[in-house]
C-alpha cells in the first residue's frame, strides 16, 4: 500500500508568493485620512515588518506659475484597472502583504493632499521600493490628466520626461 | 455599436466626450476606426487624432499599434497621462 504524505502550509504563506491578497484602490473626490488608510492597509496582517507610504500634495506653483486650482479628469474603470495592474506588478517584483493607492479626481485647491499609496511587507527594501516604483508607474501608466486654473487663465499639464525617466529605469532595473 | 471616449485636452479640443458608432457588420480595426471619424468630422479631427502623442486604448488596453475591434468594444483617444 502507498502511503502518501502530505504537507500542509498555512494557506498565507502559500497564497503569499505570487497573489497579493490584500490590495485596495480608490479613485474620488473625497479628501482622505492617511492614518485611516494605514490602520485598514495594516489590519489582519500577521507578517508585516514595514509600511512605506507616499502622500502626494497639490503645488501651489508649477513651472513657476502660481496655481489656484487644480482639476483631475481620470477615466473610470482603466484608471482603477490601469493601478491594479501596477500593483500586481510589484507585487511580482518583491513581496507584499498589502498595497493600496488612494487618488482624488476633481477640483483640489494647493495644500491639498492628492495621492496616497501604501505597501506593507515583512522587510524595510520591500516597501519602500515598491511604494516608490507604484508611484513612478502611476504618475506614467494611470488615465488621470491634470488641468490647472491660475492668474494665467487654464492649461492642461504636459507629461514631464522625468517622469518617464523614473519610470523607465525600473526597466533597466529588471534588465540587469 | 463600439462606444468612442474622449478624454482631457483631445475632449477639449474636440468638443465631444463620447460617440456611440453603429457596428458596420463587417471587419473593423483600430486605425479604420480613426480614418472614419476623420472623414465623418473633417480636418480639424484627422488633426488633433493624428497627433504624435495621441493614447488609444481599446476596452481599456492601450494599443500601441493596430488591432482589430468587435462589436460591443469601447474606444478610447486621450494625451500622455499627467497624473501623480
Amino acid at each position: 500500500m502507498m502511503v502518501m504524505k502530505l504537507h500542509f502550509f498555512p494557506q498565507s504563506r502559500v497564497a503569499k508568493v505570487t497573489v497579493l491578497e490584500k490590495m485596495s484602490v480608490n479613485v474620488h473626490e473625497a479628501d482622505f485620512d492617511v492614518a485611516e488608510l494605514q490602520r485598514c492597509l495594516l489590519s489582519g496582517l500577521f507578517e508585516e515588518g514595514a509600511v512605506a507610504t507616499f502622500t502626494g500634495y497639490v503645488r501651489h506653483a508649477n513651472d513657476k506659475r502660481h496655481v489656484s486650482t487644480l482639476e483631475l479628469e481620470y477615466y473610470p474603470g482603466m484608471t482603477e484597472q490601469s493601478i491594479k495592474a501596477i500593483i500586481h506588478e510589484a507585487n511580482d517584483r518583491w513581496r507584499l502583504l498589502a498595497a493600496s493607492v488612494v487618488h482624488r479626481v476633481g477640483r483640489l485647491s494647493p495644500g491639498e493632499q492628492i495621492v496616497w499609496v501604501g505597501v506593507a511587507s515583512t522587510h524595510r527594501e520591500a516597501a519602500f521600493s515598491a511604494c516608490e516604483f507604484i508611484m513612478d508607474y502611476l504618475k506614467t501608466r494611470a488615465p488621470f490628466w491634470k488641468k490647472e486654473f491660475g492668474p494665467f487663465g487654464e492649461v492642461w499639464v504636459s507629461a514631464r520626461q522625468d517622469d518617464s525617466s523614473r519610470a523607465a529605469r525600473w526597466h533597466a532595473d529588471s534588465g540587469s | 455599436m463600439l462606444k468612442v471616449l474622449f478624454f482631457a485636452r483631445i475632449r477639449e479640443e474636440l468638443a465631444c466626450s463620447k460617440l456611440e458608432i453603429q457596428w458596420p457588420d463587417a471587419r473593423l480595426d483600430l486605425d479604420a476606426l480613426q480614418e472614419q471619424l476623420c472623414v465623418e468630422h473633417g480636418e480639424s479631427w484627422r488633426n488633433i487624432l493624428t497627433q504624435d502623442n495621441m493614447i488609444r486604448a481599446v476596452n481599456h488596453q492601450i494599443i500601441t499599434d493596430n488591432c482589430n475591434l468587435n462589436d460591443g468594444d469601447e474606444i478610447a483617444f486621450f494625451p500622455p497621462v499627467t497624473g501623480g
